[in-house]
């Protein structure tokens, strides 16, 4: 079976530089066999697909066939590994994962290249930088990482199974969301690249790539909180954020390519900041491949990183590669993307993108910043600093909220220019609104000046609450015009406003979702957390419950032994639930995990953690945190896919005008056209 | 009384920019005849205001429990977990327990919170504090995000001014704008006929 995993991933590296060398030549010279080459060309990178494919249906194979003779499947999986995880071996390790990467980015390329017709030119150069990038991740997967490389020796009789964190559900589906994200910016790249390139006339390939980049943003967003999500249930300190280098090296593209999302609209509506975009999208791929690296380099240490290689100096090349080809194309054509309009005025929706965008890039920085400043503290002074927590929160904060203060600002202002008076007139009710409710949370206990963190946890929820009211002002306005024209309830005229709109008003719920998730993080100044050895009947309180511990139990199967207790949950005397925290010990690996038990509720998580025995007494000892709000942060999330569905749902008169225009088509075809 | 009040307003005016303006400067110049009286108020406002955040910081001043909280959530456990001290939750941890319960030692002694983090680095290097200290080269790395956010401000700010007084793109197959009047005209149309 490795050998034709092997061969699968020689022939998609020969199909690759096919579909990349032929490709531009086909670009360069002009006439039928320009045209015939790329088209052999396309199909080329076409079959890379199912090549791909192919090598990763071979690898999973191995991991259901228990074929230890490959190195990847003995280091990742174990004969006792259930289904679903040693499906999950394809991305576990450093060799799948990069595999895994190739055959995304190859599935992208396949329905990029099916839908060529759209602008088969634009889709030619795209298709071209596509296979250039496959190319460097084939070369990565042939020669550095290769996932179907054989054991030495003796073949063992078992695996030493996936990592214990690993073996959760989330897990089957957080990476694949994230990779979807990071390989799915290649994409816009691929378009911006091109369209650079060949001086692409207006902004059709903005309109183009729109859609992509929503689909790749949103399995970002998605990937990005299931990643939370996991470390909130499998990590067991309480926190679902602790600013690892992964976690950082997911958000940084994450943060440039909404800027891109926003500031794109400028492009698109007002023939501004193309230059600006272009950099923009070049720097969310390169930010992509960058964490790629970072996750697996060994440049800095993380919970989350691979092994430690050599394949860092290959992606340095490759980002090396990227940024010489991008500036030397963009000094080229630069003339190409000067401004089609002037700003107007300082308070319009243009320049509020403009500190949108500088504020997002701010963040940005500042996290590759900190990610990388031991390292530079290593270079510059030989000692090794750490940049925790307490050093992105502080600084970032700030950047945050006043973040929030623009999205609320920005709905408010119009394209061009905006007067005073009707943005004190709009942001009057928003500002009051807000004011009101920091009042209300000082009267009802609340106390800023005690602590910072209870300060920026006050201003984050007055700015969410201006955020709501903006866009809730927004629809209710919209709406009532609507109805005003057509008689229709509120609701039904809100309604189709959306469907007139579905990008603007799919925004605004994406918007509302964020502000959701910002009120779940705010809770996070308020927790608390309490830890006990506890015997049977031994009692732990905290906030208003009470924890009694009940029993504790073992049970055993062929992956892992478990060891839980069973505490009973009381609130106000009343028992409200029993709750079991567990902690496993996985045999395969010889290594322990702790499954936390979890009572979640709008106003908070009580969430329980076995934490083991004391070694010294042999007592089990329990923690128990109480974290308000956190569900509000995945119920935010769920706002923000739904809001990004939405803007992805065309336009009900674009529908409605395609559809005339082809009835027109129809209409104007001679008799018998169709026979 | 009104009388009174008009006259109070008049003659403030020359103290108080926009002195004529309706809000909070028209509020000061009701108050105050003259500049003094003005001086005299800010430096009663100020000195009650550093003395109200005196007391609130005193009264919030950390008890023991509360330091080691603060303490422990500013440096990392050193086991090579990546946690903070307090959130290392690996039962058996040989490095946590041992440095928790030398945090506990040190707030119980009375050791300021610098020597507290000082006692730290010199037995566990300086990875153990979870932030950049402020003195020498890691100074740097909280100086250079707000460089960054300042600079980037100027910069957008710059580009705003510059935006506004530069000549449009000329040239074929891009719509050139209506006149601004025209604009303005057909922009209050399409919101009045649609107020999207």
């Amino acid at each position: 079976m490795s050998q034709i995993g092997s061969f699968a991933l020689i022939l998609a590296l020969a199909l690759a530089g096919y579909s990349f060398f032929f490709g531009l030549i086909s670009l360069w010279l002009k006439g039928p066999v320009a045209e015939r080459l790329g088209e052999t060309a396309r199909r080329a990178g076409v079959a890379t697909f199912g090549v791909i494919f192919l090598a990763a249906l071979v690898l999973v194979i191995c991991a259901f066939s228990n074929d230890f003779s490959i190195a990847y499947i003995y280091h990742h999986s174990n004969r006792d590994l259930p289904a679903p995880y040693k499906f999950a071996t394809l991305w576990s390790g450093q060799e799948g994962s990069l595999l895994f990467w190739s055959l995304l980015l190859s599935a992208y390329g396949f329905v990029l290249r099916l839908r060529y017709k759209t602008d088969p030119r634009l889709f030619a150069y795209a298709s071209v930088v596509i296979a250039a990038v496959q190319i460097f991740f084939l070369l990565l997967l042939n020669f550095a990482a290769h996932p179907f490389a054989l054991m030495q020796g003796a073949l063992p009789d078992d695996g030493t199974g996936l990592n214990p964190l690993l073996q959760y559900p989330e897990m089957v589906i957080h990476p694949p969301m994230l990779y979807l994200g990071y390989v799915g910016f290649t994409v816009p790249f691929a378009f911006a690249l091109g369209a650079l390139a060949m001086r692409y006339p207006g902004e059709k390939w903005i309109h183009i790539t729109r859609r992509w980049t929503m689909v790749t943003w949103g399995f970002l967003t998605c990937g990005i909180f299931l990643g939370m999500h996991w470390a909130y249930s499998v990590l067991g300190w309480g926190g679902y954020w602790g600013w690892d280098p992964v976690e950082n090296a997911s958000l940084m593209p994450w943060l440039t390519g909404t800027a891109f999302l926003h500031s794109v609209m400028m492009q698109e509506k007002r023939g501004m900041l193309k230059t600006w975009n272009m950099w923009l999208i070049f720097s969310t791929f390169m930010l992509s491949i960058f964490g790629t690296m970072l996750t697996r380099s060994g440049l800095v240490s993380s919970v989350h990183a691979f092994a430690q290689s050599s394949i860092g100096d290959w992606f340095v090349v490759f980002l090396v590669i990227i940024f010489v080809v991008c500036l030397g194309l963009y000094l080229q054509n630069h003339k190409h993307l000067r401004s089609e309009h002037k700003l107007e005025s300082l308070i319009s929706r243009e320049s509020s993108f403009l500190f949108n965008n500088l504020l997002f890039l701010v963040a940005c920085f500042t996290i590759l910043w900190g990610t990388l400043f031991p390292k530079i503290s290593e270079w510059v002074q030989g000692t090794k600093v750490t940049v925790g927590p307490p050093f992105f929160n502080r600084v970032n904060i700030p950047v945050a909220l006043l973040l929030l203060l623009l999205t609320a600002l920005g709905p408010l202002l119009a394209w061009r220019r905006t007067s005073w008076e009707s943005l004190k007139r709009n942001f009057k009710t928003p500002a009051l609104g807000a004011l009101a409710i920091g009042i209300l949370l000082v009267a009802f206990g609340m106390r800023p000046w005690q602590d910072q963190s209870y300060f920026y946890s006050l201003m984050a929820i007055m700015l969410s609450v201006m955020v709501a009211l903006t866009v809730i002002s927004e629809f209710v306005r919209g709406g009532r015009v609507i109805a005003g024209h057509t008689g229709q309830g509120l609701f039904p005229s809100m309604l189709q406003l959306t469907r007139r709109n579905t990008r603007r008003y799919g925004g605004y719920l994406v918007h509302f979702g964020v502000i959701v998730i910002v009120i779940g993080f705010a809770g996070s100044a308020f927790n608390q957390d309490a830890e006990k050895e506890m015997a049977f009947g031994d009692k732990l309180s905290i906030g208003q419950y009470t924890l009694v511990c009940n029993s504790y139990t073992e049970d055993d199967n062929p992956n892992y032994g478990s060891q839980w207790a069973v505490m009973d949950v009381f609130k106000n005397g009343k028992k409200l639930a029993t709750m079991t925290p567990e902690r496993r010990f996985y045999k395969a690996s010889q290594q322990t995990s702790t499954i936390v038990a979890n009572r979640s509720t709008l106003a908070e998580d009580l969430y329980v953690v076995y934490e083991g025995q004391n070694q010294d007494t042999g007592r089990p000892i329990i923690k128990v945190h109480l974290n308000p709000l956190v569900m509000w942060i995945w119920i935010g999330v769920w706002i923000v896919i739904a809001g990004t569905v939405v803007a992805m749902i065309p336009n009900e008169q674009a529908v409605a005008a395609r559809v005339v225009a082809t009835a027109r088509v129809v209409r104007a075809e001679p008799v018998g056209a169709g026979d | 009384m009104g009388k009174d009040r008009s006259t109070r307003g008049r003659g403030t005016a020359s103290i108080l920019p926009n002195g004529g303006a309706f809000g909070w400067r028209s509020a000061l110049a009701l108050r105050f005849h003259t500049q003094e009286e003005l001086r005299g108020f800010s430096r009663k406002t100020f000195s009650f205001v550093l003395l109200s955040i005196a007391i609130l910081t005193l009264l919030g001043a950390d008890s023991g429990p509360a330091r080691v909280n603060d303490l422990g959530h500013r440096m990392m456990c050193v086991c090579g977990c990546n946690q903070i001290l307090l959130e290392c939750n690996h039962v058996g941890c040989s490095y946590s327990d041992r440095m928790r319960t030398e945090l506990v030692a040190a707030v119980d002694r009375g050791e300021n919170d610098d020597m507290t983090l000082q006692w730290f680095i010199q037995k566990y290097g300086t990875t153990v504090i979870a932030a950049p200290t402020d003195k020498g080269f890691n100074r740097v790395a909280w100086i250079v995000p707000y460089l960054v956010l300042v600079l980037g401000i100027v910069l957008t700010a710059f580009i705003v001014r510059a935006w506004k007084s530069r000549p449009l793109l000329a040239h074929a197959g891009v719509p050139q704008p209506a006149p601004s009047a025209d604009i303005d005209r057909l922009r209050e149309q399409a919101r009045r006929e649609t107020d999207l």
